[in-house]
């Protein structure tokens, strides 16, 4: 059995429990966007975009044997770190899982404000998509 | 605030301008705010937030139609507005300054009635490559409506138009002539008295966009024999919702009214009804009264500091801010053009502007990043967007240093 969506938010909050400054919190971040695996060539095209309004992002997702992932990359490093984490926490889970998950854990490391709609970053449509992606394959999972 | 700047050669008392605006003197993200996003919106001296306040404690009432005293005292003061932009951008008479919501709503004005009175199918309307959006869509908007043509003006890679170019382009076919005088996302100032006088030789009109000039540079719509100019109050110091449609006298009474409504009717009857003069012809319905009035006290403010004061001293500093920037390793300057307003805009290869601006804001320093609603002239730079520092005139050179150190801490994490 997986880690739980649950138990990934507790250990990155801990992984950042232990960065008192705010620059800290952030060279971490760039750290996770440096690693993240490119997302191959196919996949940044029209169809993958999700809209931003300063920093592209492109996800794409895939349902294999009941589980879903998640595979993405933009072209500006924090957003990328942050989808680092967002992937890290919700891919290779249930789709059920990951449409009725709360991710708390933004909050807790103090990131909330690259979700919210005035920063003009992308990263909260690339949490609706990644949810709403999730509720599609759910749908189908019912359907078949 | 100044010990450095006093050794700058300019007659400005910077404490003192300081002391104008209270909302710089506050800590963001725990550090003292550096505000350099003055090309988006300035921020508003104590003399316009009096004006405000002073309005709605003392005068409030609606104007032109009442005869108490305190409406009689609303209309002139508002009317005080319109003598004072009309010294301001050195128009002739009164009637020819119409109050808009800003500089957007002025060009929509136009399109929309000039534009739709005179444009016919075939027609050519010219806009320069460096054009605001708000410059741009509604000529596109008005000409797909008249099967008419949007014709770009090109600039060099220094961000300046190609004046041999543009020439080559008039002809009898244009009608209209739309060209920003200074580049948002550039600082480029244009030739305007030039562009206008070529178009008149083949008879278009031309239209000035002066929302990023009329707080740096001398305005003087009539010397340039300019057939409309606009701006926005609150990039001139002013209120947010006010703004300035210039227009020939001439122009303006040809054209129909915009938006039909109280203020702007002569007579009404069951049938029909008929025009208001000039300017209330255009100002449809109650005006924004309060900021009207407000927008007065932000050109007196610039007035009394004098325009080329302000010039010398934003000049210094962007002169500065080059020199400073200039050394950090793999910046590139976007918008090189001869003549400037106090704007730099860059870009590094390695780094997303998007970052950058983060990485500012958490050391309380208030940068614009993007396209600046020009996505065609980041289109023919091969750019996404840019950082862009503006200055106006209560900035200094500390903060520029706090600038510099901000985007050297920026290419420690990025990099
Ligand atoms: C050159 C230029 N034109 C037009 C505008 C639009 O002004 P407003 O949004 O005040 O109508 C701006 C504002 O950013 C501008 O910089």
């Amino acid at each position: 059995m997986n880690i739980s969506i649950d138990d990934i938010q507790k250990e990155i909050i801990e992984d950042f429990s232990i960065l008192d400054e705010w620059d800290d919190k952030y060279a971490y971040i760039i750290e996770c966007g440096k690693k993240l695996k490119p997302l191959p060539q196919e996949y940044k095209n029209e169809e993958h975009l999700v809209r931003g309004c300063q920093s592209q992002v492109w996800l794409h997702a895939e349902h294999k044997d009941g589980l879903v992932y998640f595979y993405a990359e933009s072209d500006a490093i924090i957003v990328k770190g942050l989808i680092s984490l967002l992937i890290k926490v919700l891919s290779g889970h249930k789709a059920e899982d990951i449409v009725k998950s709360d991710l708390y854990f933004i909050d807790k490391i103090g990131m909330q404000s690259h979700l919210s709609m005035t920063r003009s970053n992308g990263l909260a449509s690339m949490l609706k998509t990644m949810k709403v992606k999730a509720l599609l394959f759910l749908e189908q999972e019912k359907a078949n | 605030m100044g010990t450095t700047t006093q050794t700058l050669e300019h007659n400005l008392d910077l404490a003192a301008i300081r002391r104008q605006f209270p909302i710089l003197n506050q800590q963001v993200n725990d550090k003292p705010l550096v505000y350099f996003d003055n090309a988006a919106t300035t921020q508003k001296p104590l003399v316009v937030i009096d004006a405000l306040k002073n309005y709605y404690q003392k005068d409030n009432a609606n104007i032109h139609r009442g005869i108490h005293t305190l409406a009689e005292r609303a209309t002139a003061d508002f009317e005080k507005t319109r003598d004072t932009v009309k010294e301001f951008i050195g128009a002739v008479h009164r009637e020819e300054i119409i109050f808009t919501k800003g500089t957007t709503e002025g060009i929509n004005l136009v399109a929309q009635t000039w534009g739709r009175a005179n444009l016919k199918e075939g027609d050519e309307i010219l806009v320069s490559g460096m054009e605001h959006h708000s410059n741009m869509v509604p000529w596109q908007m008005i000409a797909q409506e008249k099967k008419a043509k949007v014709i770009i003006i090109p600039i060099n890679d220094a961000g300046e138009l190609l004046m041999d170019e543009y020439e080559k382009l008039l002809n009898s076919r244009t009608k209209l002539v739309a060209v920003v005088h200074a580049s948002n996302a550039l600082g480029s100032i244009n030739p305007v008295k030039h562009i206008i006088q070529q178009a008149h030789r083949h008879g278009a009109v031309v239209l000035i966009d002066g929302a990023q000039s009329t707080s740096h540079l001398d305005i003087a719509v009539s010397d340039w024999n300019a057939d409309f100019f606009v701006f926005s109050g609150h990039k001139v110091y002013g209120p947010t919702g006010v703004g300035v449609l210039y227009g020939k006298r001439e122009l303006l009474e040809s054209m129909p009214p915009y938006q039909g409504g109280g203020e702007m009717i002569g007579e009404v009857r069951y049938d029909g009804f008929t025009w208001n003069e000039l300017p209330y012809k255009f100002e449809a319905g109650t005006p924004n009264i309060a900021d009207v009035i407000a927008l007065k006290a932000a050109l007196d403010f610039i007035s009394v500091l004098g325009k080329q004061n302000i010039r010398s001293y934003e000049n210094t500093l962007l002169q500065y801010a080059y020199t400073k920037l200039e050394s950090l390793e793999g910046i590139r300057f976007i918008g090189t053009a001869k003549e400037k307003v106090s704007i730099l805009s860059f870009v590094f290869n390695d780094i997303h502007h998007q970052d950058l601006g983060i990485i500012l804001d958490k050391e309380g320093i208030a940068i614009r990043t993007g396209h600046h609603c020009t996505q065609p002239l980041m289109g023919r730079l091969c750019i996404t967007g840019t950082s862009r520092a503006s200055f106006a005139v209560y900035n200094t050179i500390e903060e520029i240093d706090r600038l510099e150190a901000g985007l050297k801490k920026a290419i420690k994490l990025f990099r």
